[in-house]
């Protein structure tokens, strides 16, 4: 994959996951198909994740498309209070912080990456789980969230094996149906 | 050769091209659909509980996740070290480098 394409698609695609998710499919010579569905399925929790944050996001829909795009997990999770509301500035503020870091890793990574050796060696596949565990564990305030964490482990772990990789964490959303309040 | 080049290059723009639309429609969908309006206290309910979900689930595929497998390995004792960071309470920063120096050390030895 060229350096343009690789910056072109952190500009756009603003989500790793989906960038390495596409970028392995298509080097073990997989399809057009098989890469975009890959990506987009891992993607498709941005659906009800962006959801969530609709209320605090501000302007008319163009503006509300734009914004919309700075929302990742890690700016997301960092925007969302303990009573489950969003904070405008976290969720803005990180997310352009998170996007500018970003265009400039990937580029730098794209044309001196090769200098800086295999980022597993460094032990950074280790330290996205710690970043989540850490979040996780500012979320979980109630035993209705415990039990949504447990479901959406849970339903993670059995499906890891048998599904495409994305396909777990959405069907992992499903943990949230513990959070239905009957009237 | 030049052919075979091309049409890598041109499947590479592809897959760029539809990801980024995929994934600007989905992150746009719910805040441009619905507005600036709140969800019915129900659905909010449940919204409420995507975090701990999701979140959840992005700890799992990243602690053991591979390509339609488990693997268990280093990554554990990252997590084991951040389990035990915070624990102690300490900050984000420093749970994260905690997780990854483990991992890095472990896989070294």
């Amino acid at each position: 994959m060229g350096a343009l394409a690789s910056v072109v698609m952190s500009a756009t695609t603003f989500a790793g996951s989906a960038q390495f998710a596409a970028v392995s499919v298509l080097s073990a010579a997989g399809s057009v198909g098989a890469a975009a569905t890959a990506a987009i399925l891992l993607n498709a929790r941005y659906v009800p994740i962006g959801i969530s944050v609709a209320s605090v996001l501000r302007g008319g829909p163009l503006r509300r498309l734009l914004e919309a795009q700075l929302v990742v997990d890690e700016s997301w999770a960092f925007a969302r209070r303990r009573d489950g509301s969003f904070d405008r500035g976290v969720l803005i503020g990180a997310g352009l912080v998170l996007y500018t870091c970003w265009l400039v890793g990937t580029a730098a990574g794209a044309l001196g990456g090769e200098a800086l050796g295999d980022p597993d060696s460094l032990g950074l596949d280790g330290a996205f789980a710690a970043l989540f565990l850490a979040l996780l564990v500012l979320q979980v305030n109630s035993r209705r969230g415990l039990a949504a964490a447990l479901l959406g482990g849970t339903i993670a772990f059995v499906l890891v094996p048998f599904t495409a990789p994305g396909v777990p964490i959405i069907a992992a959303t499903a943990g949230c149906l513990v959070g239905w309040r009957a009237r | 050769m030049s052919r075979r080049l091309e049409g890598a290059l041109s499947s590479t723009w592809i897959v760029v091209a539809i990801v980024g639309a995929g994934t600007i429609a989905c992150k746009a969908a719910g805040p441009v659909l619905l507005g600036g309006r709140s969800l019915p206290p129900q659905l909010a309910g449940i919204v409420d509980m995507l975090a701990p979900a999701l979140l959840a689930a992005l700890v799992v595929t990243q602690a053991v996740g591979a390509d339609r497998k488990l693997v268990f390995d280093e990554r554990l004792l990252g997590l084991a070290a951040a389990v035990v960071a915070i624990r102690l309470r300490a900050p984000l920063l420093v749970i994260i480098v905690a997780a990854a120096g483990v991992t890095a050390l472990a896989r070294l030895l």
